[in-house]
Protein backbone atom coordinates (compact mmCIF):
# COMPACT_ATOMS: atom_id res chain seq x y z
CA UNK A 1 0.00 0.00 0.00
CA UNK A 2 2.37 2.50 1.17
CA UNK A 3 4.61 1.14 -1.85
CA UNK A 4 2.49 1.94 -4.44
CA UNK A 5 1.46 5.14 -2.98
CA UNK A 6 5.40 6.12 -3.03
CA UNK A 7 5.53 4.65 -6.39
CA UNK A 8 2.48 6.85 -7.60
CA UNK A 9 4.21 9.59 -6.33
CA UNK A 10 7.57 8.80 -7.40
CA UNK A 11 6.93 8.24 -10.95
CA UNK A 12 5.38 11.66 -11.41
CA UNK A 13 7.82 13.68 -9.23
CA UNK A 14 11.06 11.43 -9.32
CA UNK A 15 11.40 11.92 -5.28
CA UNK A 16 13.84 9.38 -5.18
CA UNK A 17 16.95 11.35 -5.59
CA UNK A 18 16.18 13.91 -3.55
CA UNK A 19 16.00 10.93 0.14
CA UNK A 20 18.92 9.18 -1.91
CA UNK A 21 21.32 12.37 -1.93
CA UNK A 22 21.00 11.86 1.91
CA UNK A 23 21.00 8.12 2.81
CA UNK A 24 23.69 7.07 0.47
CA UNK A 25 26.14 9.72 1.94
CA UNK A 26 28.95 7.77 3.50
CA UNK A 27 30.34 8.72 6.60
CA UNK A 28 34.01 8.88 6.84
CA UNK A 29 34.78 5.80 9.37
CA UNK A 30 37.25 8.70 11.51
CA UNK A 31 33.46 10.36 12.28
CA UNK A 32 31.57 7.30 12.80
CA UNK A 33 31.03 5.64 16.74
CA UNK A 34 30.60 2.29 14.97
CA UNK A 35 34.20 2.23 13.81
CA UNK A 36 35.87 4.19 16.78
CA UNK A 37 33.23 5.22 20.01
CA UNK A 38 35.70 8.53 21.01
CA UNK A 39 34.10 9.49 17.46
CA UNK A 40 31.15 10.66 19.25
CA UNK A 41 31.80 14.11 19.42
CA UNK A 42 31.17 14.13 16.25
CA UNK A 43 27.51 13.97 17.04
CA UNK A 44 27.27 17.12 18.76
CA UNK A 45 26.09 18.77 15.78
CA UNK A 46 23.61 16.49 14.75
CA UNK A 47 22.32 16.90 18.41
CA UNK A 48 21.87 20.24 18.42
CA UNK A 49 20.22 20.28 15.46
CA UNK A 50 18.04 17.82 17.34
CA UNK A 51 16.98 19.88 20.13
CA UNK A 52 16.64 22.79 17.84
CA UNK A 53 14.05 20.41 15.99
CA UNK A 54 12.41 20.04 19.58
CA UNK A 55 12.71 24.01 20.51
CA UNK A 56 10.55 24.66 17.55
CA UNK A 57 7.80 22.21 17.70
CA UNK A 58 7.41 22.51 21.29
CA UNK A 59 7.54 26.71 20.98
CA UNK A 60 4.72 26.36 17.79
CA UNK A 61 2.26 24.86 20.28
CA UNK A 62 3.52 26.90 23.08
CA UNK A 63 2.11 29.68 21.61
CA UNK A 64 -1.10 27.91 21.65
CA UNK A 65 -1.86 29.37 24.72
CA UNK A 66 0.36 31.88 25.67
CA UNK A 67 0.04 35.60 25.04
CA UNK A 68 2.88 38.28 25.05
CA UNK A 69 0.83 40.81 27.13
CA UNK A 70 2.51 42.09 30.86
CA UNK A 71 -1.26 41.55 32.39
CA UNK A 72 -1.81 38.03 30.36
CA UNK A 73 1.59 36.70 30.16
CA UNK A 74 2.57 34.84 33.30
CA UNK A 75 -1.53 34.02 34.08
CA UNK A 76 -1.55 32.31 30.56
CA UNK A 77 2.13 30.67 31.24
CA UNK A 78 0.27 29.26 34.55
CA UNK A 79 -2.56 28.04 32.88
CA UNK A 80 -0.53 25.63 30.52
CA UNK A 81 1.57 24.43 32.68
CA UNK A 82 -0.79 23.39 35.59
CA UNK A 83 -4.57 23.11 33.82
CA UNK A 84 -3.69 21.78 30.06
CA UNK A 85 -2.91 17.93 29.71
CA UNK A 86 0.62 18.02 29.29
CA UNK A 87 1.58 21.45 29.37
CA UNK A 88 4.15 20.60 32.01
CA UNK A 89 5.68 18.23 29.57
CA UNK A 90 5.44 20.90 27.03
CA UNK A 91 6.64 23.76 28.42
CA UNK A 92 9.31 21.49 30.03
CA UNK A 93 10.45 20.47 26.85
CA UNK A 94 11.22 24.51 26.13
CA UNK A 95 12.76 25.45 29.40
CA UNK A 96 14.83 22.55 29.56
CA UNK A 97 15.86 22.64 25.95
CA UNK A 98 17.06 25.75 25.53
CA UNK A 99 19.66 25.35 28.06
CA UNK A 100 20.85 22.03 26.69
CA UNK A 101 20.99 23.56 22.76
CA UNK A 102 23.35 25.65 24.54
CA UNK A 103 25.37 22.96 25.76
CA UNK A 104 25.39 20.71 22.96
CA UNK A 105 26.34 23.83 20.54
CA UNK A 106 29.35 24.80 22.96
CA UNK A 107 30.61 21.44 22.96
CA UNK A 108 30.12 20.84 18.97
CA UNK A 109 32.34 24.23 18.60
CA UNK A 110 34.70 23.02 21.21
CA UNK A 111 34.95 19.88 18.91
CA UNK A 112 35.71 21.94 15.81
CA UNK A 113 37.51 23.71 17.15
CA UNK A 114 40.02 21.42 18.97
CA UNK A 115 39.92 19.31 15.60
CA UNK A 116 41.04 22.07 13.56
CA UNK A 117 38.36 21.88 11.63
CA UNK A 118 38.04 25.55 10.83
CA UNK A 119 40.61 25.51 9.15
CA UNK A 120 41.08 26.55 5.55
CA UNK A 121 39.07 25.96 3.01
CA UNK A 122 36.24 25.90 5.94
CA UNK A 123 36.72 29.24 7.68
CA UNK A 124 33.55 30.30 6.17
CA UNK A 125 31.38 28.07 7.98
CA UNK A 126 32.97 28.44 11.39
CA UNK A 127 32.10 32.37 10.99
CA UNK A 128 28.67 31.17 9.97
CA UNK A 129 28.56 28.78 12.93
CA UNK A 130 29.46 32.08 15.27
CA UNK A 131 26.72 33.68 14.19
CA UNK A 132 24.56 30.68 14.50
CA UNK A 133 25.94 30.65 18.47
CA UNK A 134 24.74 34.02 18.50
CA UNK A 135 21.34 34.13 17.55
CA UNK A 136 21.10 31.36 19.72
CA UNK A 137 22.04 32.78 22.50
CA UNK A 138 19.89 35.71 21.31
CA UNK A 139 16.67 33.09 21.53
CA UNK A 140 17.56 32.21 24.70
CA UNK A 141 17.65 35.98 26.29
CA UNK A 142 14.72 36.94 24.42
CA UNK A 143 12.61 33.48 25.53
CA UNK A 144 13.64 34.07 29.20
CA UNK A 145 11.52 37.44 29.56
CA UNK A 146 8.57 35.76 28.20
CA UNK A 147 7.11 34.12 31.31
CA UNK A 148 6.65 37.21 32.68
CA UNK A 149 7.58 36.26 36.51
CA UNK A 150 10.07 38.08 38.79
CA UNK A 151 13.22 36.19 37.21
CA UNK A 152 12.28 37.25 33.41
CA UNK A 153 11.81 41.00 34.41
CA UNK A 154 15.62 40.81 36.41
CA UNK A 155 17.53 38.86 34.35
CA UNK A 156 16.04 41.01 31.33
CA UNK A 157 17.42 44.07 33.20
CA UNK A 158 20.41 42.60 33.91
CA UNK A 159 20.92 42.04 30.06
CA UNK A 160 20.14 44.78 29.04
CA UNK A 161 21.98 46.42 31.61
CA UNK A 162 24.96 44.57 29.54
CA UNK A 163 23.96 45.53 26.00
CA UNK A 164 23.75 49.10 27.21
CA UNK A 165 27.42 49.19 28.02
CA UNK A 166 28.44 48.88 24.40
CA UNK A 167 30.43 51.84 23.75
CA UNK A 168 28.88 54.33 21.27
CA UNK A 169 25.78 53.03 20.55
CA UNK A 170 25.19 51.16 24.16
CA UNK A 171 22.30 53.66 24.40
CA UNK A 172 20.56 53.45 21.34
CA UNK A 173 20.77 49.51 21.53
CA UNK A 174 19.09 49.89 25.15
CA UNK A 175 16.34 51.62 23.83
CA UNK A 176 15.98 49.39 20.71
CA UNK A 177 15.67 46.40 22.99
CA UNK A 178 13.30 48.06 25.94
CA UNK A 179 11.12 49.52 22.94
CA UNK A 180 11.22 52.76 25.86
CA UNK A 181 12.55 53.85 28.82
CA UNK A 182 11.62 50.47 30.76
CA UNK A 183 11.75 46.84 30.53
CA UNK A 184 7.78 46.54 30.27
CA UNK A 185 4.95 46.32 27.58
CA UNK A 186 6.69 47.43 24.91
CA UNK A 187 9.42 45.03 26.03
CA UNK A 188 8.03 42.28 26.03
CA UNK A 189 5.84 42.25 22.71
CA UNK A 190 9.04 43.01 20.70
CA UNK A 191 11.05 39.95 22.43
CA UNK A 192 8.02 37.81 21.47
CA UNK A 193 8.30 39.11 17.52
CA UNK A 194 12.17 38.47 18.05
CA UNK A 195 11.98 35.26 19.52
CA UNK A 196 9.43 33.85 17.53
CA UNK A 197 10.05 35.26 13.83
CA UNK A 198 12.79 36.83 13.25
CA UNK A 199 15.44 34.79 15.05
CA UNK A 200 14.30 31.73 14.39
CA UNK A 201 14.02 33.05 10.91
CA UNK A 202 17.56 34.13 10.97
CA UNK A 203 18.34 30.61 12.16
CA UNK A 204 17.13 28.62 9.84
CA UNK A 205 18.73 30.28 7.18
CA UNK A 206 21.94 30.22 8.78
CA UNK A 207 21.48 26.50 9.76
CA UNK A 208 20.62 25.98 5.37
CA UNK A 209 23.90 27.76 4.68
CA UNK A 210 26.11 25.80 7.62
CA UNK A 211 24.13 22.64 6.17
CA UNK A 212 25.10 23.18 2.57
CA UNK A 213 28.88 24.11 3.02
CA UNK A 214 29.37 21.00 5.23
CA UNK A 215 27.69 19.07 2.05
CA UNK A 216 29.78 21.14 -0.85
CA UNK A 217 33.14 21.35 1.58
CA UNK A 218 32.86 17.14 3.56
CA UNK A 219 33.90 16.75 6.72
CA UNK A 220 37.28 17.50 7.65
CA UNK A 221 40.01 15.20 7.68
CA UNK A 222 40.93 12.33 11.00
CA UNK A 223 43.51 14.28 13.20
CA UNK B 1 9.00 -0.93 3.40
CA UNK B 2 9.63 -4.17 0.85
CA UNK B 3 7.98 -7.72 1.80
CA UNK B 4 11.01 -9.60 3.96
CA UNK B 5 8.97 -12.71 4.58
CA UNK B 6 9.04 -15.31 1.38
CA UNK B 7 5.09 -16.33 1.35
CA UNK B 8 4.53 -20.02 0.63
CA UNK B 9 1.30 -21.04 -1.10
CA UNK B 10 1.62 -24.85 -0.57
CA UNK B 11 3.45 -24.60 3.53
CA UNK B 12 1.88 -28.17 3.99
CA UNK B 13 3.67 -30.14 1.37
CA UNK B 14 7.11 -28.47 1.71
CA UNK B 15 7.10 -27.28 5.65
CA UNK B 16 10.90 -26.70 5.94
CA UNK B 17 11.24 -25.21 2.12
CA UNK B 18 11.92 -21.54 2.83
CA UNK B 19 13.09 -19.58 6.59
CA UNK B 20 11.59 -16.43 7.19
CA UNK B 21 14.50 -14.16 7.21
CA UNK B 22 15.33 -10.64 7.37
CA UNK B 23 18.36 -9.48 6.32
CA UNK B 24 20.73 -7.00 7.77
CA UNK B 25 19.14 -4.25 5.55
CA UNK B 26 15.94 -4.83 6.74
CA UNK B 27 16.93 -5.31 10.43
CA UNK B 28 18.48 -2.05 10.37
CA UNK B 29 15.73 -0.77 8.86
CA UNK B 30 13.27 -2.13 11.26
CA UNK B 31 15.71 -0.80 14.41
CA UNK B 32 16.68 2.37 13.08
CA UNK B 33 13.14 3.33 11.60
CA UNK B 34 11.55 2.30 15.11
CA UNK B 35 14.23 4.30 17.36
CA UNK B 36 13.75 7.65 14.98
CA UNK B 37 10.15 7.27 14.80
CA UNK B 38 10.06 7.24 18.32
CA UNK B 39 11.86 9.74 18.85
CA UNK B 40 9.88 11.73 16.50
CA UNK B 41 6.58 10.30 17.18
CA UNK B 42 6.83 10.61 21.46
CA UNK B 43 7.21 13.98 21.25
CA UNK B 44 4.86 14.82 18.88
CA UNK B 45 2.21 13.04 20.76
CA UNK B 46 2.76 15.24 23.85
CA UNK B 47 2.70 17.99 21.48
CA UNK B 48 -0.89 17.54 19.73
CA UNK B 49 -2.41 16.27 23.28
CA UNK B 50 -1.22 19.59 24.61
CA UNK B 51 -2.86 21.42 21.55
CA UNK B 52 -6.67 19.42 21.89
CA UNK B 53 -6.91 19.97 25.55
CA UNK B 54 -9.56 22.67 24.94
CA UNK B 55 -12.03 19.73 23.36
CA UNK B 56 -11.13 17.03 26.02
CA UNK B 57 -11.42 19.48 28.88
CA UNK B 58 -14.86 19.23 31.42
CA UNK B 59 -17.78 21.52 29.99
CA UNK B 60 -18.49 24.66 32.65
CA UNK B 61 -21.88 24.43 34.38
CA UNK B 62 -23.48 27.82 34.73
CA UNK B 63 -25.73 28.36 37.85
CA UNK B 64 -28.74 30.20 37.89
CA UNK B 65 -28.71 33.87 38.34
CA UNK B 66 -31.31 35.49 40.44
CA UNK B 67 -32.87 38.72 38.14
CA UNK B 68 -36.22 40.79 38.48
CA UNK B 69 -39.40 39.82 40.76
CA UNK B 70 -41.63 37.61 38.97
CA UNK B 71 -44.46 39.83 39.59
CA UNK B 72 -42.81 42.23 37.45
CA UNK B 73 -43.11 40.12 34.43
CA UNK B 74 -46.01 40.72 31.20
CA UNK B 75 -47.40 39.17 28.30
CA UNK B 76 -45.09 41.61 26.87
CA UNK B 77 -41.39 40.66 26.51
CA UNK B 78 -38.94 42.59 28.47
CA UNK B 79 -35.35 42.79 28.07
CA UNK B 80 -33.93 41.70 31.48
CA UNK B 81 -29.98 41.97 31.80
CA UNK B 82 -28.00 39.78 34.41
CA UNK B 83 -24.48 38.76 34.48
CA UNK B 84 -22.49 35.17 34.72
CA UNK B 85 -19.32 34.57 35.92
CA UNK B 86 -17.47 33.19 32.93
CA UNK B 87 -13.94 31.18 32.68
CA UNK B 88 -11.88 31.57 29.69
CA UNK B 89 -8.68 29.84 30.27
CA UNK B 90 -6.94 32.43 31.98
CA UNK B 91 -9.36 35.28 31.73
CA UNK B 92 -12.24 35.47 34.57
CA UNK B 93 -15.05 37.33 33.53
CA UNK B 94 -18.74 38.75 34.21
CA UNK B 95 -19.98 39.19 30.76
CA UNK B 96 -23.60 40.65 30.93
CA UNK B 97 -26.18 38.44 29.16
CA UNK B 98 -29.32 39.37 27.96
CA UNK B 99 -32.95 37.49 28.28
CA UNK B 100 -36.38 38.31 26.75
CA UNK B 101 -38.40 37.34 29.44
CA UNK B 102 -42.68 37.07 29.24
CA UNK B 103 -45.33 35.55 30.43
CA UNK B 104 -46.74 33.24 27.89
CA UNK B 105 -50.73 32.36 26.91
CA UNK B 106 -50.45 29.51 29.23
CA UNK B 107 -49.33 32.00 32.02
CA UNK B 108 -45.62 30.59 32.27
CA UNK B 109 -43.12 32.76 32.48
CA UNK B 110 -39.95 31.81 30.10
CA UNK B 111 -36.99 33.78 28.85
CA UNK B 112 -35.86 34.07 25.01
CA UNK B 113 -32.10 34.42 24.02
CA UNK B 114 -31.61 37.83 21.68
CA UNK B 115 -29.26 35.47 19.53
CA UNK B 116 -31.04 35.27 16.59
CA UNK B 117 -31.35 31.80 14.99
CA UNK B 118 -30.01 32.71 11.38
CA UNK B 119 -26.21 34.20 11.73
CA UNK B 120 -25.97 35.43 15.83
CA UNK B 121 -26.73 38.80 15.39
CA UNK B 122 -28.98 40.12 18.41
CA UNK B 123 -32.53 40.71 18.03
CA UNK B 124 -35.15 42.64 19.90
CA UNK B 125 -38.39 43.19 20.45
CA UNK B 126 -40.83 45.30 18.39
CA UNK B 127 -38.06 48.07 17.81
CA UNK B 128 -39.20 51.40 16.36
CA UNK B 129 -40.50 51.37 12.85
CA UNK B 130 -41.33 47.85 12.80
CA UNK B 131 -44.05 45.19 13.73
CA UNK B 132 -45.18 45.58 17.34
CA UNK B 133 -45.80 42.01 18.36
CA UNK B 134 -42.56 40.10 16.65
CA UNK B 135 -38.86 39.67 17.46
CA UNK B 136 -36.81 41.55 14.74
CA UNK B 137 -33.24 41.19 13.86
CA UNK B 138 -30.96 44.31 12.14
CA UNK B 139 -28.75 42.03 10.07
CA UNK B 140 -31.05 40.69 8.06
CA UNK B 141 -34.45 41.33 8.88
CA UNK B 142 -35.43 37.82 10.58
CA UNK B 143 -38.50 37.86 12.34
CA UNK B 144 -39.97 36.22 15.02
CA UNK B 145 -43.25 35.69 17.26
CA UNK B 146 -44.02 36.04 20.58
CA UNK B 147 -42.94 32.85 21.62
CA UNK B 148 -39.92 32.94 19.43
CA UNK B 149 -41.17 30.89 16.65
CA UNK B 150 -39.74 31.77 13.40
CA UNK B 151 -41.56 33.90 10.82
CA UNK B 152 -39.07 34.94 8.24
CA UNK B 153 -35.03 34.38 7.41
CA UNK B 154 -34.03 32.05 10.32
CA UNK B 155 -34.69 28.91 10.34
CA UNK B 156 -34.86 27.67 13.84
CA UNK B 157 -36.99 29.21 16.32
CA UNK B 158 -35.14 31.08 19.31
CA UNK B 159 -33.41 29.52 22.25
CA UNK B 160 -34.56 29.61 25.64
CA UNK B 161 -32.82 30.09 29.10
CA UNK B 162 -33.91 27.73 31.67
CA UNK B 163 -36.65 29.54 34.06
CA UNK B 164 -36.56 28.79 37.97
CA UNK B 165 -38.75 30.27 40.38
CA UNK B 166 -38.14 30.83 43.76
CA UNK B 167 -39.31 33.17 46.70
CA UNK B 168 -41.00 35.22 43.83
CA UNK B 169 -38.16 35.76 41.78
CA UNK B 170 -37.16 34.56 38.41
CA UNK B 171 -33.81 32.90 38.01
CA UNK B 172 -32.38 32.54 35.04
CA UNK B 173 -29.84 29.28 34.22
CA UNK B 174 -27.96 27.44 30.95
CA UNK B 175 -29.44 28.03 27.14
CA UNK B 176 -31.82 25.40 26.21
CA UNK B 177 -33.56 24.81 22.88
CA UNK B 178 -36.99 26.25 22.03
CA UNK B 179 -39.63 24.18 23.97
CA UNK B 180 -42.48 26.93 23.69
CA UNK B 181 -43.59 26.04 19.86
Amino acid sequence: MMNKLYNWIDERLDITPLWRDVADHEVPEHVNPAHHFSAFVYCFGGLTFFLVMIQILSGVFLTMYYVPDIVNAYASVDYLQYKVEFGDIVRGMHHWGASLVIVMMFLHTLRVFFTGAYKAPREMNWVVGVLIFAVILGLGFTGYLLPWDNKALFATKVGIEIASAVPFIGDLLREFLQGGDIVGAQTLTRFFALHVFILPAALLGLLAAHFIMIRRQGISGPL
Amino acid sequence: MSEHTTNHQSTDEHPKAKKREMSRRQFLNYTLGGTGGFLIGIPLVWNLRFAIDPLLQAKASSNLVKTIEESAVTTTPTAVKFKISQVDGWYYSEPELEAWVARGADGKIYALSPTCKHLGCTVSWAPEGRASNEFFCPCHGARYTVDGKELAVASAPLDEYQVELQDGYVYLGPIKANTRV
